[in-house]
């Protein structure tokens, strides 16, 4: 972990719980950044979180006012904080599980009413904490503990769900495109109105092992071929995009 | 250095009303201090929230409507912890939703209100009709222990005190606390006053000082806000002094749940209210709360016109129940009876409380508590032998 974040992080917490190959300590640090780049104050940032592995990436390591809540609220919770003193800077950042199944309701219509709540999903497809259950973000075919032959269901595009609902800034980001990851949240930071940031992090421990994908090295590997930036998305066929994600700053608006 | 309760010139013009107890418990709320309510549409409190949006317009506060109780009670309590006075109003079906929130806030001790215009339930129930069901649910609905506060009004005047006084209990105790009225309250009309001044809670400042634990004899710890540069840690989880999550220490735990439901239990003396009617000598002692005392008073006086020792107890926290007071008024009674909207749930905890039988008079037609039904229970008891004695 880089010297320059130890202002803004409670250094007595450390080491973070995360497992061997987890993504969420990159995004940890790239919130840090991000904060620091949008120039905003650590007394009047609220980070909200609600249960879940990525509830815990400001909880308790931000040197921030926090705001831990129960599964699936931390929207709810954070729109009430913002309303009550919008002199804050409210910044949800929580799992894929917490913010799209049981928290969807507050999710999509926290993005209609553009609000100037920024929400960063940590989004590793499955129910870490809880051993590795399916997700509504589990890609088809993909095995959990709760899918062992394969999830039938199709997964939500948390993107276009959010774009569908009205937030006005969407960007997603695998936390291997770190640069793009740090600038998209910084721009989210400073939006004025909903900002959405998917962050793609990898699970080796509980989704990697079923998958045989299992360790960080393989998930690079993977993401890279699967998650294709904007950019090169747009040249592709229909084909061509089978499969595939697009990344970057998807809606700005 | 302990916060202190001041009088302030009402917001709400003083002088006399006449409004329904729902729009009272609105106008409480302004008067309490009340500059946050998010809520949901629900039959019989939606007055409440109507009337609460163009009181905001008037006094500066902000209205939510959220997509559901869930988010309305999360709204809250981040509002809570972001320094506003929050409320809600709600009836039993958005209450279970609810519940949830309670136990998060009275796990992170965040002063908050709950107005709960009863109806007849359970489930979906009968909308537009009253009940008290909600006795227990108020009390033990959310897991595992904790402590809350809740007033049972019985007129429109007392819907608009007991929203100034849920306000004051629920930030002096830093709990949720609730107003029960049921839908005959709620939806009551009639005169309401509105003093020169009421009284309004001032929440301490204390900088730097343990959000969630205290040395302090009343186990209530001062209440920061957000943005204050105190860097908090809030969270439902097992948590120290600081707000550090500790879900290994079974010595942080027991300390935790022992404060939680210990700062209320050790208060209930100062906490409890009550009125009395004709108990000093009374050997038919009726035990009512809200709508339902109204009945009992009128068969009380009834039965006193025709000479029957007959009084009447009315908790008016339900939450702590006024324990001492009861086993203090039933101490000469031969018969305890008690009225109300459900089936008998106030009647297990007079029992709990006596250690002695007590006749429930449960009416659970959806109808608000007619003398009648009183009339008729008491047919049983031998109240005619003891007129004129």
């Amino acid at each position: 972990m880089s010297r320059e974040l130890y202002p803004n992080l409670r250094l007595e917490v450390f080491p973070t719980p995360f497992c061997a190959g987890c993504g969420h300590g990159i995004l940890l640090g790239a919130m840090v950044r991000a904060v620091n780049e949008a120039g905003l104050d650590w007394d009047r940032i609220l980070f909200v979180s609600g249960i879940g592995c990525a509830a815990w990436i400001p909880s308790p390591h931000f040197a921030a006012d926090t705001l831990h809540t129960t599964h699936g609220r931390p929207i709810a919770f954070g729109t009430g904080a913002l309303l009550a003193n919008p002199e804050l800077k409210v910044v949800v950042i929580s799992g894929d599980g917490d913010l799209a199944a049981i928290g969807g309701n507050h999710l999509i219509h926290a993005a209609r009413r553009n609000l100037p709540l920024t929400v960063v999903c940590a989004n590793n497809h499955v129910y870490g904490m809880t051993g590795g259950q399916v997700a509504p973000t589990t890609p088809i075919g993909d095995c959990t503990q709760t899918s062992p032959w394969g999830a039938e269901e199709p997964p939500f595009d948390l993107c276009r769900l959010v774009d569908g609902a009205g937030g006005g800034y969407v960007a997603r980001h695998t936390v291997f495109q770190i640069w793009q990851l740090i600038r998209s949240l910084t721009r989210a930071l400073k939006f004025d109105g909903f900002s959405f940031v998917e962050a793609v992090s990898p699970c080796p421990t509980h989704y990697g092992k079923l998958n045989e994908i299992p360790t960080l090295g393989d998930f690079h590997r993977r993401m890279r071929g699967l998650y294709i930036d904007r950019k090169r998305w747009d040249k592709l066929s229909e084909s061509e995009r089978e499969g595939k994600v697009p990344t970057g700053e998807l809606i700005s608006r | 250095m302990k916060p202190t309760i001041e009088r302030v010139p009402s917001p709400i013009p003083p002088g006399e009303y006449f409004l329904l107890g729902d729009e009272a418990s609105a106008d409480g709320a302004v008067a309490a201090g009340c500059n946050f309510f998010a809520g949901y549409p629900i039959t019989p409190a939606s007055e409440l929230m109507v009337r609460v949006v163009h009181r905001m317009k008037e006094f500066g506060g902000t209205f939510i409507q959220m997509e559901d109780e869930i988010g309305s009670i999360s709204a809250m309590i981040g509002a809570a912890w972001a320094g506003a006075r929050a409320m809600t109003a709600t009836s039993g079906p958005g209450l279970s939703l609810m519940l949830e929130g309670i136990g998060y806030a009275a796990m992170t001790e965040t002063p908050l209100v709950v107005v709960d215009i009863q109806r007849a339930g359970p489930s979906t129930g009968q909308a537009t009709r009253p009940g008290s069901g909600d006795v227990f649910q108020v009390q033990f609905g959310s897991h595992s222990d904790y402590e809350i506060i809740a007033l049972a009004p019985w007129s429109v005047q007392e819907i608009f005190d007991h929203t100034i006084l849920a306000f004051n209990l629920s930030e002096a105790y830093r709990v949720p606390a609730f107003v029960m009225a049921d839908e005959s309250v709620g939806h009551l009309r009639e005169k309401l006053t509105v003093p020169e001044t009421v009284e309004r809670w001032h929440r301490p400042a204390r900088p730097g000082a343990p959000p969630f634990d205290t040395d302090d004899a009343d186990g209530v710890p001062p209440m920061p806000a957000f943005g204050q540069g105190e860097r908090l840690l809030v969270t439902g989880s097992t948590h120290d002094a600081r707000g550090l999550r500790k879900t290994q220490d079974s010595e942080v735990h027991r300390r935790l749940v022992e404060r939680l439901v210990g700062k209320i239990r050790r208060a209930a003396d100062k906490i409890t209210r009550w009125e009395t009617y004709n108990t000093e000598d009374a050997e038919l002692l009726f035990v009512a709360y809200g709508f339902s005392a109204r009945a009992a008073l009128d068969v009380v006086m009834e039965l006193r016109r025709r000479g029957v020792r007959a009084g009447l107890f009315r908790p008016v926290t339900v939450w702590p129940f006024p324990e001492r007071a009861l086993i203090e008024a039933a101490a000469g009674a031969k018969d305890i009876v008690v009225p109300e909207m459900n089936w008998g749930q106030m009647t297990r905890e007079v029992e709990r409380v006596l250690h002695r039988p007590v006749v429930a008079l449960p009416q659970v037609d959806g109808e608000g508590m007619r003398p009648e039904t009183i009339w008729q229970g008491i047919r049983e008891i031998d109240v005619v032998s003891r007129e004129g004695t």
